[in-house]
Protein backbone atom coordinates (compact mmCIF):
# COMPACT_ATOMS: atom_id res chain seq x y z
CA UNK A 1 0.00 0.00 0.00
CA UNK A 2 1.13 2.70 -1.03
CA UNK A 3 2.20 5.99 1.67
CA UNK A 4 1.81 9.69 1.38
CA UNK A 5 4.52 12.14 2.13
CA UNK A 6 4.29 12.36 5.59
CA UNK A 7 4.32 8.55 6.45
CA UNK A 8 7.06 8.19 4.65
CA UNK A 9 9.38 10.55 6.21
CA UNK A 10 7.88 8.90 9.30
CA UNK A 11 8.85 5.68 8.36
CA UNK A 12 12.19 6.56 7.46
CA UNK A 13 12.72 7.77 10.96
CA UNK A 14 11.35 4.68 12.83
CA UNK A 15 13.29 2.63 10.61
CA UNK A 16 10.64 0.62 9.20
CA UNK A 17 9.94 0.25 5.28
CA UNK A 18 6.46 1.05 5.83
CA UNK A 19 4.01 2.30 7.84
CA UNK A 20 -0.05 3.05 7.57
CA UNK A 21 -2.19 5.17 9.09
CA UNK A 22 -3.15 4.28 13.00
CA UNK A 23 -0.02 2.71 14.09
CA UNK A 24 1.93 3.24 16.60
CA UNK A 25 5.99 3.90 16.06
CA UNK A 26 8.33 5.66 18.09
CA UNK A 27 10.72 7.92 15.34
CA UNK A 28 14.46 9.30 15.96
CA UNK A 29 14.03 13.07 16.06
CA UNK A 30 16.15 15.85 13.57
CA UNK A 31 15.23 18.42 15.61
CA UNK A 32 13.40 19.39 19.29
CA UNK A 33 12.40 22.65 19.76
CA UNK A 34 10.92 24.86 23.03
CA UNK A 35 10.16 28.40 23.64
CA UNK A 36 10.40 30.66 27.08
CA UNK A 37 6.87 29.36 27.98
CA UNK A 38 7.56 25.78 27.36
CA UNK A 39 10.89 25.30 27.83
CA UNK A 40 11.61 26.37 31.30
CA UNK A 41 8.66 23.82 32.09
CA UNK A 42 10.66 21.14 30.22
CA UNK A 43 13.74 21.81 32.15
CA UNK A 44 12.79 19.84 35.20
CA UNK A 45 11.26 16.75 33.32
CA UNK A 46 14.64 16.33 31.00
CA UNK A 47 16.45 16.38 34.13
CA UNK A 48 14.33 13.45 35.71
CA UNK A 49 15.02 11.48 32.12
CA UNK A 50 19.13 12.42 31.70
CA UNK A 51 21.39 15.19 32.61
CA UNK A 52 22.47 15.81 28.98
CA UNK A 53 20.14 16.50 26.25
CA UNK A 54 21.01 13.36 23.19
CA UNK A 55 22.30 15.97 20.71
CA UNK A 56 23.52 19.77 21.39
CA UNK A 57 23.06 20.21 17.71
CA UNK A 58 19.30 19.46 17.64
CA UNK A 59 17.51 20.51 20.84
CA UNK A 60 16.68 24.44 20.41
CA UNK A 61 15.35 26.87 22.90
CA UNK A 62 13.84 29.98 21.60
CA UNK A 63 12.41 32.53 23.75
CA UNK A 64 9.87 34.72 22.06
CA UNK A 65 6.91 34.58 23.33
CA UNK A 66 7.29 37.32 26.64
CA UNK A 67 10.55 38.17 25.39
CA UNK A 68 11.36 41.11 25.72
CA UNK A 69 10.62 40.13 29.04
CA UNK A 70 7.73 41.13 30.20
CA UNK A 71 7.66 41.06 33.60
CA UNK A 72 10.09 39.05 36.80
CA UNK A 73 8.72 35.71 36.14
CA UNK A 74 9.42 36.33 32.50
CA UNK A 75 12.67 37.14 32.75
CA UNK A 76 13.46 34.44 35.50
CA UNK A 77 12.09 31.83 32.80
CA UNK A 78 14.01 33.33 30.25
CA UNK A 79 17.00 33.44 32.46
CA UNK A 80 16.48 29.68 33.55
CA UNK A 81 16.47 28.21 29.72
CA UNK A 82 19.39 30.81 29.28
CA UNK A 83 21.65 28.81 31.58
CA UNK A 84 20.35 25.68 30.87
CA UNK A 85 21.77 26.24 26.86
CA UNK A 86 25.00 27.15 28.22
CA UNK A 87 25.54 24.79 30.50
CA UNK A 88 24.63 21.89 27.79
CA UNK A 89 26.40 24.25 24.94
CA UNK A 90 23.42 24.17 22.76
CA UNK A 91 24.29 24.89 19.25
CA UNK A 92 20.89 27.09 18.96
CA UNK A 93 19.75 28.93 21.40
CA UNK A 94 18.53 32.31 19.73
CA UNK A 95 18.75 35.47 21.67
CA UNK A 96 17.38 38.60 21.61
CA UNK A 97 18.55 40.69 19.22
CA UNK A 98 20.07 37.91 17.03
CA UNK A 99 16.32 36.30 17.46
CA UNK A 100 12.73 36.48 15.94
CA UNK A 101 9.29 34.52 16.16
CA UNK A 102 10.45 30.96 16.49
CA UNK A 103 9.08 29.38 13.39
CA UNK A 104 10.37 32.38 11.14
CA UNK A 105 13.95 31.84 12.98
CA UNK A 106 14.45 28.37 12.07
CA UNK A 107 13.51 28.06 8.86
CA UNK A 108 15.67 31.83 8.10
CA UNK A 109 18.58 30.81 10.32
CA UNK A 110 18.73 26.91 8.43
CA UNK A 111 18.00 25.29 11.65
CA UNK A 112 15.01 22.78 10.04
CA UNK A 113 15.49 21.49 6.58
CA UNK A 114 13.39 19.23 3.71
CA UNK A 115 12.33 15.46 5.08
CA UNK A 116 13.42 16.21 8.79
CA UNK A 117 11.06 14.68 11.41
CA UNK A 118 10.54 17.91 14.23
CA UNK A 119 8.89 18.81 17.23
CA UNK A 120 8.75 21.66 18.78
CA UNK A 121 6.81 22.66 22.02
CA UNK A 122 4.70 25.17 20.11
CA UNK A 123 1.33 23.87 18.48
CA UNK A 124 2.75 26.04 15.44
CA UNK A 125 5.67 23.77 14.98
CA UNK A 126 3.47 22.86 11.96
CA UNK A 127 4.88 25.70 9.65
CA UNK A 128 8.41 23.77 9.15
CA UNK A 129 5.86 21.76 6.81
CA UNK A 130 6.55 24.11 3.70
CA UNK A 131 9.99 23.22 3.46
CA UNK A 132 9.16 19.36 2.71
CA UNK A 133 9.33 18.46 6.56
CA UNK A 134 7.25 16.37 9.17
CA UNK A 135 6.49 18.76 11.69
CA UNK A 136 4.17 18.83 14.71
CA UNK A 137 3.62 20.60 18.07
CA UNK A 138 3.40 19.02 21.32
CA UNK A 139 3.76 19.74 25.28
CA UNK A 140 6.14 20.15 27.24
CA UNK A 141 6.60 16.13 28.67
CA UNK A 142 6.83 15.11 25.09
CA UNK A 143 9.05 17.69 23.93
CA UNK A 144 11.07 16.86 27.44
CA UNK A 145 11.58 13.39 26.43
CA UNK A 146 12.44 14.37 23.20
CA UNK A 147 14.99 16.50 24.39
CA UNK A 148 16.39 13.68 26.85
CA UNK A 149 16.23 11.02 24.33
CA UNK A 150 16.03 12.00 20.85
CA UNK A 151 13.21 10.03 20.31
CA UNK A 152 9.20 10.17 20.76
CA UNK A 153 6.26 8.03 19.62
CA UNK A 154 3.49 8.90 17.02
CA UNK A 155 0.10 7.10 15.71
CA UNK A 156 1.06 7.28 12.25
CA UNK A 157 -1.68 10.16 10.72
CA UNK A 158 -4.40 9.61 7.48
CA UNK A 159 -4.10 12.41 5.50
CA UNK A 160 -6.20 15.18 3.40
CA UNK A 161 -4.74 16.00 0.09
CA UNK A 162 -5.40 19.19 -0.92
CA UNK A 163 -4.91 19.99 -4.73
CA UNK A 164 -3.85 23.39 -5.64
CA UNK A 165 -5.02 24.66 -8.96
CA UNK A 166 -4.35 28.07 -10.50
CA UNK A 167 -2.70 31.32 -9.67
CA UNK A 168 -4.05 33.32 -6.42
CA UNK A 169 -5.33 37.07 -7.54
CA UNK A 170 -3.44 40.02 -6.86
CA UNK A 171 -4.62 40.52 -3.17
CA UNK A 172 -4.49 37.12 -2.43
CA UNK A 173 -2.17 35.52 -0.59
CA UNK A 174 -1.24 32.11 1.58
CA UNK A 175 -3.19 33.65 4.33
CA UNK A 176 -6.57 33.72 2.22
CA UNK A 177 -5.85 30.02 0.97
CA UNK A 178 -5.44 28.90 4.46
CA UNK A 179 -8.76 30.31 6.01
CA UNK A 180 -10.72 29.71 2.94
CA UNK A 181 -9.77 26.24 3.76
CA UNK A 182 -10.66 25.59 7.22
CA UNK A 183 -13.76 27.86 6.53
CA UNK A 184 -14.47 24.83 4.09
CA UNK A 185 -13.53 21.67 6.49
CA UNK A 186 -14.20 23.34 9.95
CA UNK A 187 -11.64 23.87 12.99
CA UNK A 188 -11.47 19.82 13.37
CA UNK A 189 -11.51 18.80 9.62
CA UNK A 190 -8.37 17.52 9.67
CA UNK A 191 -8.23 16.54 13.19
CA UNK A 192 -5.44 13.82 13.53
CA UNK A 193 -4.07 14.01 10.10
CA UNK A 194 -2.12 15.57 7.96
CA UNK A 195 -2.96 18.31 5.40
CA UNK A 196 -0.90 17.41 2.28
CA UNK A 197 -0.66 19.95 -0.11
CA UNK A 198 -0.01 19.50 -4.05
CA UNK A 199 -0.91 20.38 -7.65
CA UNK A 200 0.38 22.61 -9.88
CA UNK A 201 -1.21 25.44 -8.15
CA UNK A 202 1.96 25.37 -5.54
CA UNK A 203 4.17 26.78 -8.00
CA UNK A 204 2.27 30.17 -7.99
CA UNK A 205 2.94 30.03 -4.20
CA UNK A 206 6.39 32.24 -2.47
CA UNK A 207 8.14 30.36 0.20
CA UNK A 208 6.12 32.59 2.48
CA UNK A 209 2.18 31.96 1.32
CA UNK A 210 3.84 28.44 1.80
CA UNK A 211 4.77 28.89 5.75
CA UNK A 212 1.27 30.73 6.15
CA UNK A 213 -0.38 27.82 4.91
CA UNK A 214 1.39 25.11 6.86
CA UNK A 215 1.05 27.49 10.13
CA UNK A 216 -2.05 27.27 10.62
CA UNK A 217 -2.62 23.54 9.52
CA UNK A 218 -3.21 23.12 13.41
CA UNK A 219 -6.27 25.58 13.40
CA UNK A 220 -8.10 23.04 11.27
CA UNK A 221 -6.80 20.14 13.96
CA UNK A 222 -4.09 18.82 11.39
CA UNK A 223 -1.40 17.17 13.07
CA UNK A 224 0.66 18.42 10.18
CA UNK A 225 0.74 20.32 7.11
CA UNK A 226 3.15 19.47 4.09
CA UNK A 227 4.32 20.64 0.82
CA UNK A 228 5.94 18.95 -1.97
CA UNK A 229 9.78 20.00 -2.29
CA UNK A 230 9.58 21.75 -5.44
CA UNK A 231 12.69 23.84 -7.26
CA UNK A 232 11.40 26.98 -5.31
CA UNK A 233 11.55 25.14 -2.01
CA UNK A 234 15.18 23.76 -2.77
CA UNK A 235 16.51 27.20 -3.53
CA UNK A 236 15.19 28.65 -0.09
CA UNK A 237 16.59 25.52 1.74
CA UNK A 238 20.11 26.09 -0.52
CA UNK A 239 20.19 29.41 0.48
CA UNK A 240 19.29 29.38 4.21
CA UNK A 241 20.64 25.94 5.12
CA UNK A 242 24.08 23.58 5.33
CA UNK A 243 22.42 20.66 6.67
CA UNK A 244 21.68 17.45 4.71
CA UNK A 245 18.24 17.37 3.30
CA UNK A 246 16.09 14.45 1.90
CA UNK A 247 13.51 14.59 -0.72
CA UNK A 248 10.20 12.84 -0.01
CA UNK A 249 7.24 12.40 -2.26
CA UNK A 250 4.01 10.74 -1.87
CA UNK A 251 3.61 7.45 -3.68
CA UNK A 252 1.14 7.03 -6.23
CA UNK A 253 -1.12 5.15 -4.57
CA UNK A 254 -0.94 6.76 -1.61
CA UNK A 255 -4.01 6.30 0.49
CA UNK A 256 -6.14 9.45 1.31
CA UNK A 257 -9.17 9.45 3.28
CA UNK A 258 -9.99 12.81 1.25
CA UNK A 259 -9.44 14.74 -1.87
CA UNK A 260 -10.29 18.81 -2.12
CA UNK A 261 -9.45 20.55 -5.16
CA UNK A 262 -9.12 24.35 -4.55
CA UNK A 263 -8.90 26.66 -7.31
CA UNK A 264 -6.73 29.61 -6.41
CA UNK A 265 -7.77 31.77 -9.18
CA UNK A 266 -11.50 31.65 -7.03
CA UNK A 267 -10.31 32.17 -3.77
CA UNK A 268 -10.85 35.61 -2.46
CA UNK A 269 -9.45 38.12 0.76
CA UNK A 270 -10.81 36.01 3.10
CA UNK A 271 -11.38 36.90 6.97
CA UNK A 272 -12.06 34.89 9.93
CA UNK A 273 -14.48 36.26 12.15
CA UNK A 274 -14.51 35.78 15.74
CA UNK A 275 -14.02 33.57 17.36
CA UNK A 276 -12.65 30.45 15.31
CA UNK A 277 -10.20 30.67 12.53
CA UNK A 278 -12.90 28.72 10.73
CA UNK A 279 -15.69 31.42 10.62
CA UNK A 280 -14.69 32.38 7.35
CA UNK A 281 -16.10 35.30 5.25
CA UNK A 282 -15.19 36.83 2.04
CA UNK A 283 -14.28 40.35 1.42
CA UNK A 284 -17.04 40.50 -1.11
CA UNK A 285 -19.41 39.37 1.86
CA UNK A 286 -18.12 41.80 4.41
CA UNK A 287 -18.37 44.89 2.13
CA UNK A 288 -22.07 43.73 1.81
CA UNK A 289 -22.22 44.01 5.73
CA UNK A 290 -22.10 46.77 7.90
CA UNK A 291 -18.84 48.18 8.24
CA UNK A 292 -16.95 46.61 11.39
CA UNK A 293 -15.38 49.64 12.59
CA UNK A 294 -11.65 48.67 14.62
CA UNK A 295 -9.31 49.93 17.22
CA UNK A 296 -6.18 47.63 16.64
CA UNK A 297 -4.20 45.98 13.65
CA UNK A 298 -1.36 43.58 14.01
CA UNK A 299 0.52 43.19 11.17
CA UNK A 300 3.34 40.00 12.46
CA UNK A 301 3.64 37.05 13.97
CA UNK A 302 4.91 33.08 13.44
CA UNK A 303 1.90 33.65 10.56
CA UNK A 304 2.66 36.54 8.87
CA UNK A 305 5.66 38.27 10.06
CA UNK A 306 7.95 37.58 7.14
CA UNK A 307 9.67 39.57 4.73
CA UNK A 308 6.84 39.31 1.74
CA UNK A 309 4.23 40.13 4.45
CA UNK A 310 5.84 43.33 5.47
CA UNK A 311 6.35 44.20 1.41
CA UNK A 312 2.41 43.94 0.96
CA UNK A 313 1.65 46.02 4.11
CA UNK A 314 3.78 48.30 3.20
CA UNK A 315 2.62 48.64 -0.68
CA UNK A 316 -1.15 49.58 0.96
CA UNK A 317 0.41 51.84 3.54
CA UNK A 318 2.63 53.35 1.74
CA UNK A 319 1.34 57.41 1.15
CA UNK A 320 -1.71 57.00 3.36
CA UNK A 321 -2.28 57.39 7.20
CA UNK A 322 -3.46 55.43 9.58
CA UNK A 323 -6.68 55.99 10.87
CA UNK A 324 -7.44 58.53 14.39
CA UNK A 325 -9.41 55.67 15.80
CA UNK A 326 -7.03 52.73 15.46
CA UNK A 327 -3.66 51.78 17.01
CA UNK A 328 -1.36 49.81 14.62
CA UNK A 329 1.65 47.58 15.87
CA UNK A 330 3.56 45.95 12.93
CA UNK A 331 5.79 43.29 14.23
CA UNK A 332 8.63 41.68 12.21
CA UNK A 333 9.00 38.43 13.09
CA UNK A 334 13.29 38.33 12.91
CA UNK A 335 16.11 41.01 13.50
CA UNK A 336 16.84 40.24 9.74
CA UNK A 337 13.50 41.23 8.62
CA UNK A 338 13.37 44.11 10.42
CA UNK A 339 16.55 45.13 9.13
CA UNK A 340 15.36 44.52 5.63
CA UNK A 341 12.66 46.30 5.99
CA UNK A 342 15.34 49.61 7.50
CA UNK A 343 17.34 49.01 3.95
CA UNK A 344 14.21 48.94 1.95
CA UNK A 345 12.57 51.65 3.32
CA UNK A 346 9.83 49.76 4.87
CA UNK A 347 10.10 51.22 8.08
CA UNK A 348 9.32 54.82 7.06
CA UNK A 349 6.31 54.29 5.01
CA UNK A 350 4.78 52.41 8.48
CA UNK A 351 6.18 55.11 10.98
CA UNK A 352 5.19 58.06 8.57
CA UNK A 353 1.74 56.18 7.96
CA UNK A 354 1.69 56.30 12.37
CA UNK A 355 2.20 52.65 13.08
CA UNK A 356 4.29 51.20 16.00
CA UNK A 357 7.12 48.92 14.58
CA UNK A 358 7.67 46.75 17.63
CA UNK A 359 11.10 44.55 18.06
CA UNK A 360 10.56 40.77 17.08
CA UNK A 361 8.25 38.83 19.27
CA UNK A 362 4.68 36.82 19.92
CA UNK A 363 3.83 39.19 22.38
CA UNK A 364 0.37 40.80 20.95
CA UNK A 365 -1.15 37.43 19.40
CA UNK A 366 -1.54 35.55 22.60
CA UNK A 367 -2.63 38.70 24.67
CA UNK A 368 1.05 38.11 26.23
CA UNK A 369 2.22 41.70 26.05
CA UNK A 370 2.96 44.79 23.36
CA UNK A 371 -0.72 45.17 22.13
CA UNK A 372 -3.16 43.73 24.97
CA UNK A 373 -6.73 44.61 24.26
CA UNK A 374 -9.52 46.03 26.35
CA UNK A 375 -13.04 45.20 26.72
CA UNK A 376 -15.06 45.72 23.57
CA UNK A 377 -12.14 46.23 21.16
CA UNK A 378 -11.73 45.06 17.97
CA UNK A 379 -8.68 44.13 16.30
CA UNK A 380 -7.55 42.97 12.67
CA UNK A 381 -4.83 41.02 13.02
CA UNK A 382 -2.57 39.14 10.15
CA UNK A 383 -1.87 36.01 13.23
CA UNK A 384 -3.55 32.71 13.89
CA UNK A 385 -6.25 32.50 16.64
CA UNK A 386 -9.45 34.54 17.13
CA UNK A 387 -10.29 32.46 20.26
CA UNK A 388 -12.37 34.36 23.00
CA UNK A 389 -10.00 36.49 24.80
CA UNK A 390 -6.93 35.55 23.08
CA UNK A 391 -5.59 38.60 22.67
CA UNK A 392 -6.55 40.52 25.93
CA UNK A 393 -10.05 40.92 27.43
CA UNK A 394 -12.90 38.40 27.25
CA UNK A 395 -15.05 40.69 25.39
CA UNK A 396 -12.64 42.00 22.88
CA UNK A 397 -12.79 40.71 19.14
CA UNK A 398 -10.25 38.83 16.56
CA UNK A 399 -10.64 39.20 12.81
CA UNK A 400 -7.82 36.99 11.86
CA UNK A 401 -6.81 38.57 8.17
CA UNK A 402 -3.75 39.16 5.62
CA UNK A 403 -1.66 41.54 5.83
CA UNK A 404 -2.83 43.74 2.78
CA UNK A 405 -6.73 43.38 4.47
CA UNK A 406 -5.02 44.40 7.40
CA UNK A 407 -2.65 47.50 6.17
CA UNK A 408 -6.33 48.43 4.12
CA UNK A 409 -8.28 47.90 7.35
CA UNK A 410 -5.97 50.08 9.31
CA UNK A 411 -6.16 53.26 6.85
CA UNK A 412 -10.09 52.52 6.50
CA UNK A 413 -10.90 52.22 10.32
CA UNK A 414 -13.41 49.49 9.30
CA UNK A 415 -12.64 45.86 7.55
CA UNK A 416 -11.68 46.87 4.13
CA UNK A 417 -10.62 45.55 0.89
CA UNK A 418 -6.94 45.96 0.20
CA UNK A 419 -8.47 46.13 -3.96
CA UNK A 420 -10.35 49.51 -3.08
CA UNK A 421 -7.07 51.06 -2.05
CA UNK A 422 -6.24 52.67 -5.16
CA UNK A 423 -9.55 53.97 -6.08
CA UNK A 424 -10.59 54.93 -2.40
CA UNK A 425 -10.16 58.18 -0.10
CA UNK A 426 -9.60 55.44 2.85
CA UNK A 427 -8.46 58.51 5.32
CA UNK A 428 -11.74 59.31 6.20
CA UNK A 429 -14.60 56.94 7.63
CA UNK A 430 -17.47 58.90 5.86
CA UNK A 431 -16.24 59.36 2.71
CA UNK A 432 -14.74 56.03 2.62
CA UNK A 433 -18.27 54.80 3.96
CA UNK A 434 -19.46 56.67 0.39
CA UNK A 435 -17.04 55.06 -1.78
CA UNK A 436 -18.44 51.41 -0.32
CA UNK B 1 -9.71 2.85 39.10
CA UNK B 2 -12.52 4.54 39.57
CA UNK B 3 -13.38 8.50 39.59
CA UNK B 4 -16.61 9.87 40.60
CA UNK B 5 -17.95 13.80 40.63
CA UNK B 6 -20.15 16.06 39.52
CA UNK B 7 -20.41 17.10 35.27
CA UNK B 8 -19.67 20.59 34.48
CA UNK B 9 -20.66 20.64 30.75
CA UNK B 10 -19.51 23.09 27.46
CA UNK B 11 -19.89 22.71 24.39
CA UNK B 12 -17.70 22.63 20.96
CA UNK B 13 -13.93 23.71 20.34
CA UNK B 14 -12.98 24.68 24.01
CA UNK B 15 -9.64 26.02 23.31
CA UNK B 16 -6.61 26.22 25.46
CA UNK B 17 -6.70 29.87 25.71
CA UNK B 18 -10.18 30.03 27.86
CA UNK B 19 -8.57 27.20 29.64
CA UNK B 20 -5.76 29.02 30.82
CA UNK B 21 -5.27 32.16 29.46
CA UNK B 22 -1.66 33.09 28.42
CA UNK B 23 -1.57 35.95 30.55
CA UNK B 24 -0.99 33.26 33.33
CA UNK B 25 1.83 31.77 31.77
CA UNK B 26 4.44 33.12 32.78
CA UNK B 27 4.04 30.38 35.66
CA UNK B 28 4.36 26.64 35.59
CA UNK B 29 3.28 26.31 39.35
CA UNK B 30 0.14 23.61 39.25
CA UNK B 31 -1.32 25.61 42.36
CA UNK B 32 -1.19 28.95 40.95
CA UNK B 33 -1.88 27.76 37.49
CA UNK B 34 -5.18 25.61 39.08
CA UNK B 35 -6.54 29.04 40.30
CA UNK B 36 -7.27 29.89 36.90
CA UNK B 37 -8.45 27.06 35.16
CA UNK B 38 -11.16 28.07 32.74
CA UNK B 39 -10.89 31.50 33.33
CA UNK B 40 -12.15 32.98 30.18
CA UNK B 41 -15.08 30.57 29.42
CA UNK B 42 -16.11 29.78 32.94
CA UNK B 43 -15.35 32.23 35.60
CA UNK B 44 -16.95 30.39 38.43
CA UNK B 45 -14.98 27.25 37.39
CA UNK B 46 -12.88 27.51 40.34
CA UNK B 47 -15.23 28.89 42.81
CA UNK B 48 -17.54 25.28 42.44
CA UNK B 49 -15.13 22.42 41.61
CA UNK B 50 -14.56 19.80 44.08
CA UNK B 51 -11.95 17.15 43.74
CA UNK B 52 -13.62 14.32 41.48
CA UNK B 53 -15.43 16.23 39.29
CA UNK B 54 -15.79 15.83 35.35
CA UNK B 55 -15.59 17.87 32.56
CA UNK B 56 -18.09 16.82 29.46
CA UNK B 57 -17.95 18.29 26.34
CA UNK B 58 -18.64 18.37 22.67
CA UNK B 59 -16.52 17.96 19.82
CA UNK B 60 -12.09 19.29 19.54
CA UNK B 61 -11.83 19.50 23.29
CA UNK B 62 -8.58 21.59 23.86
CA UNK B 63 -8.17 22.62 20.51
CA UNK B 64 -5.57 25.29 19.86
CA UNK B 65 -2.42 26.40 21.85
CA UNK B 66 0.22 22.99 22.86
CA UNK B 67 0.56 24.54 26.63
CA UNK B 68 0.68 21.40 28.64
CA UNK B 69 -0.54 24.18 31.60
CA UNK B 70 -3.98 23.34 29.85
CA UNK B 71 -4.43 19.72 31.63
CA UNK B 72 -2.16 20.26 34.66
CA UNK B 73 -4.25 23.49 35.54
CA UNK B 74 -7.51 21.56 35.33
CA UNK B 75 -6.36 17.86 37.16
CA UNK B 76 -4.88 20.35 39.83
CA UNK B 77 -8.08 21.64 39.98
CA UNK B 78 -9.59 18.70 40.84
CA UNK B 79 -10.81 17.17 37.44
CA UNK B 80 -10.47 13.73 37.69
CA UNK B 81 -11.52 12.77 34.26
CA UNK B 82 -12.74 14.27 30.93
CA UNK B 83 -15.35 13.27 28.41
CA UNK B 84 -15.73 14.48 24.97
CA UNK B 85 -16.95 13.34 21.92
CA UNK B 86 -13.24 14.31 20.20
CA UNK B 87 -10.24 15.80 21.87
CA UNK B 88 -7.68 18.44 19.86
CA UNK B 89 -4.39 16.09 19.11
CA UNK B 90 -2.10 17.55 21.34
CA UNK B 91 -4.19 18.23 24.42
CA UNK B 92 -5.20 14.15 24.43
CA UNK B 93 -1.14 13.59 23.78
CA UNK B 94 -0.61 16.23 26.96
CA UNK B 95 -3.46 14.65 29.20
CA UNK B 96 -2.18 10.96 28.93
CA UNK B 97 1.37 11.94 29.65
CA UNK B 98 0.26 13.71 33.04
CA UNK B 99 -1.86 11.33 34.23
CA UNK B 100 -5.37 13.21 33.52
CA UNK B 101 -7.98 10.11 32.28
CA UNK B 102 -9.64 11.45 28.96
CA UNK B 103 -12.30 9.87 27.45
CA UNK B 104 -13.81 9.73 23.55
CA UNK B 105 -17.48 8.89 24.30
CA UNK B 106 -20.08 11.12 21.54
CA UNK B 107 -22.93 8.41 23.43
CA UNK B 108 -21.89 10.09 26.49
CA UNK B 109 -21.93 13.44 26.09
CA UNK B 110 -25.30 13.32 24.76
CA UNK B 111 -26.57 11.59 28.19
CA UNK B 112 -25.13 13.64 30.73
CA UNK B 113 -25.87 17.14 31.61
CA UNK B 114 -24.41 19.83 33.86
CA UNK B 115 -24.65 18.68 37.50
CA UNK B 116 -25.52 15.02 36.85
CA UNK B 117 -23.09 12.87 39.06
CA UNK B 118 -21.21 10.38 36.77
CA UNK B 119 -18.67 7.35 37.90
CA UNK B 120 -16.34 6.26 35.32
CA UNK B 121 -14.63 2.71 35.89
CA UNK B 122 -11.02 3.34 33.53
CA UNK B 123 -10.03 -0.24 33.45
CA UNK B 124 -13.28 -1.05 31.46
CA UNK B 125 -14.20 2.20 29.81
CA UNK B 126 -17.75 1.69 31.45
CA UNK B 127 -19.47 5.50 32.12
CA UNK B 128 -22.34 5.72 34.89
CA UNK B 129 -24.69 8.05 35.00
CA UNK B 130 -25.62 8.08 38.70
CA UNK B 131 -28.25 11.07 38.34
CA UNK B 132 -29.85 9.21 35.23
CA UNK B 133 -29.46 5.70 35.51
CA UNK B 134 -27.75 5.33 32.63
CA UNK B 135 -24.49 3.81 31.29
CA UNK B 136 -22.09 4.56 28.33
CA UNK B 137 -18.86 2.06 27.48
CA UNK B 138 -16.00 4.72 25.84
CA UNK B 139 -13.48 3.75 23.77
CA UNK B 140 -10.63 2.06 25.92
CA UNK B 141 -6.94 2.77 25.17
CA UNK B 142 -4.71 1.19 22.83
CA UNK B 143 -2.48 -1.25 24.88
CA UNK B 144 0.70 1.15 24.13
CA UNK B 145 -1.45 3.67 26.05
CA UNK B 146 -2.58 1.83 28.48
CA UNK B 147 1.58 0.89 29.76
CA UNK B 148 2.15 4.81 29.57
CA UNK B 149 -0.71 5.11 31.48
CA UNK B 150 -0.14 2.36 34.03
CA UNK B 151 3.54 3.63 34.02
CA UNK B 152 2.56 6.92 35.36
CA UNK B 153 2.72 9.05 32.68
CA UNK B 154 5.45 9.34 29.65
CA UNK B 155 8.94 10.24 31.79
CA UNK B 156 8.33 7.04 34.16
CA UNK B 157 7.87 4.85 30.87
CA UNK B 158 10.56 6.21 29.07
CA UNK B 159 12.57 6.11 32.57
CA UNK B 160 11.30 2.30 33.01
CA UNK B 161 12.45 1.35 29.59
CA UNK B 162 16.07 2.59 30.19
CA UNK B 163 16.41 -0.09 33.14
Amino acid sequence: MGMTMTQKILAAHAGLESVEAGQLIEAKLDVVMANDITGPMALPIIRQMSDKVFDRDKVVFVPDHFTPNKDIKSAENSKAIRKYAKEQGLTWYFEQGKSGVEHAILPEAGVVTAGECIIGADSHTCTYGALGAFSTGMGTTDVATGMATGKIWFKVPGAIKFVLTGKPGKYVSGKDIIIHIIGKIGVDGALYKSMEFTGDGIANLSMDDRFTMANMAIEAGAKNGIFPVDDQALSYIKEHSKKPYTIYEADEDAVYDEVITIDLSEVRPTVAFPHLPGNAKTIDEIEAMEPVKIDQVVIGSCTNGRMEDMRKAAAILKGHTVHSDVRVMVVPATQKIYKECIKEGLLDIFVDAGCAVNTPSCGPCMGGHMGVMAAGEKCVSTTNRNFVGRMGHVDSLIYLASPEVAAASAIAGYIANPEKISDADFENTEKAGAVR
Amino acid sequence: MRAKGHVFKYGDNVDTDVIIPARYLNSFDAEELASHAMADIDPDFVKKVQSGDMIVANKNFGCGSSREHAPLCLKTAGVSCIIAETFARIFYRNAINIGLPIIECPEAVKGIDAGDEVEVDFDSGAIYNRTKGTQFQGQPFPEFMQKLIAAGGLVNYTNSKKK
